[in-house]
């Protein structure tokens, strides 16, 4: 009994501090921004402008929540919640800490993958069913954009799963107690990381939101809550993929001192900030760019690591 | 674990009984993901978790993107809908129902004999499935990696523009 009392605890805290998390991060987002543009940012509602999400939260319900009548209503509707179910399980198999976490999949990183690529219904139905042109190409962009940074995402990650001999999460993150996967497998971190904000669409691969040639992409006829949902999932998009890397490439909850849900929680919060400061200094490409430089670049280097890790796996096995 | 095996074998059926009868192509799609998806948890059920997260990404989170892209790149309007609801008149459907009832049947007949089990089951983890792969079924790896490969090739050809003062550029 206790012990489904405890599952379930672990299930509505996660949920709990993660919504509540993506909620915060706008405003996190805002502030850390205006600081590294030199200007104040939101800072009047409340102590520092904390209440300021809950002025944001409180405008965005009370908004008119319009379906416009040339829409695919029901495709409309359920394309907003695609994005947020899908990365919210995401977070069933990621361990936040050595008796926290909800799901211990043996195939936890492939379920992880195949969240991800199912994510990518969320934004080409927003676009087709929207009856937009500006839509559409945005979700045209975003689909070929998600499906082909996709493919050295996966790829990326194999090395890891050659090291550790496992997909199970909670394994892989065992096998860091003495070295952190980032030191080996320094390439397929840097390919993951940028394959994650691929996925995530943030700056600087935002293009299929540029306003600047597409009013705002897939999400140009949303408004209200459904808007809201397509910016929730944004950022909890941003917090999935940081946990993930903490997980596979810096040794999940181990750190000294500090208890373990503390430093998974840290070490989170400084990649979060890492996906600001981009966001804060980076120009946004340009689309064939964009293309060219995950087909010519990144992949190779994905399959480059591929193979430098396999050899080495295959040597020490040998001797 | 009977019960979830049933749900989402009825839940396939259903589904993929709709992606034949819709008109709009879309639609279809969307039933075929569903579809697709249900098969996994049926996999996932029958022991086999990693085939079960291969046919979520390869087939739902891939392939089917890849429809739903050229849908949308081709943009069908609502003319093409009415057409499909032209096509699927109830004379189309006689055929295939014929032909489904004696499947039907043939499925009953078995199912009347006994002698199948949901329980009892093996579970098939990613490393025996690797270790198939890599150690008696090597040589038909390599063979569709080839097959792949010849596939690259013949897709760059393809997708190779030539102005109309014959040079060729890259895609």
């Amino acid at each position: 009994m206790s012990g489904i009392l405890w599952h379930l605890a672990n299930v509505a805290g996660i949920l709990g501090v993660l919504l509540t998390l993506a909620g915060g991060l706008i405003m996190v987002e805002r502030r850390l921004l205006a600081l590294w543009q030199d200007r104040y940012g939101p800072n009047r509602v409340g102590p520092f402008g904390l209440l300021q999400v809950a002025a944001d939260m409180i405008k965005i319900f009370t908004k008119e929540d319009w379906t416009p009548p040339f829409a695919d209503k029901p495709v409309f509707i359920i394309a907003p919640c695609i994005i947020m179910a899908t990365v919210l399980m995401s977070f069933a198999v990621i361990p936040f800490g050595p008796t926290v976490g909800v799901a211990d999949l043996d195939i936890g990183l492939l379920f992880f993958l195949g969240m991800s690529s199912l994510g990518v219904y969320s934004v080409a139905l927003a676009g087709w069913a929207s009856n937009n042109k500006y839509a559409l190409l945005g979700g045209l962009r975003a689909t070929a954009q998600m499906l082909s940074y996709e493919v050295f995402m996966a790829l990326s990650l194999m090395g890891v799963v050659m090291l550790a001999g496992s997909f199970n999460l909670r394994t892989i993150v065992n096998a860091q107690q003495h070295l952190w996967f980032c030191v080996p497998q320094f390439l397929g971190l840097v390919v993951f990381t940028v394959a994650g904000i691929a996925e995530t669409h943030r700056v600087p691969f935002d293009l299929p939101e540029a306003e600047s040639e597409l009013v705002a992409g897939f999400h140009s006829e949303y408004s209200g809550m459904k808007f809201g949902m397509f910016f929730v999932g944004e950022y909890l998009g941003i917090t999935l993929i940081s946990a993930l890397i903490v997980t596979l490439f810096f040794g999940g909850w181990y750190g000294p001192f500090l208890p373990p849900l503390l430093w998974f929680a840290l070490k989170t919060a400084v990649l979060i900030c890492g996906f600001v400061l981009l966001r804060a200094s980076m120009p946004r490409l340009r689309y064939d760019q964009l293309m060219s430089f995950g087909w010519k670049i990144m992949l190779p280097t994905a399959l480059l690591n591929l193979l430098i890790t396999g050899a080495v796996v295959v040597a020490r096995h040998a001797s | 674990m009977n019960a979830v095996f049933y749900i989402a074998a009825a839940v396939a059926a259903v589904s993929t009984i709709m992606v034949v009868s819709r008109s709009n192509a879309v639609y279809s799609l969307l039933y075929l993901i569903v579809s697709l998806l249900s098969v996994a948890l049926i996999f996932f059920v029958l022991g086999a978790p990693f085939i079960a997260a291969l046919e979520v990404i390869i087939y739902a989170g891939a392939i089917m993107v890849l429809f739903v892209f050229t849908i949308m790149m081709l943009n069908l309007g609502p003319q093409t809908a009415e057409q499909e609801r032209k096509w699927l008149s109830g004379r189309a459907w006689a055929g295939p129902s014929i032909l489904v009832a004696i499947l039907m049947a043939e499925m009953l007949y078995v199912l009347w004999g006994g002698d199948h089990q949901v329980e009892g089951r093996h579970i098939v983890e990613p490393k025996e499935v690797s270790v198939a792969l890599y150690g008696p079924y090597v040589m038909i790896v390599e063979l569709s990696s080839m097959l792949l490969l010849g596939g690259l090739v013949a897709a760059y050809h393809l997708g190779r523009r030539v102005h109309g003062d014959g040079k060729e550029q890259q895609p």
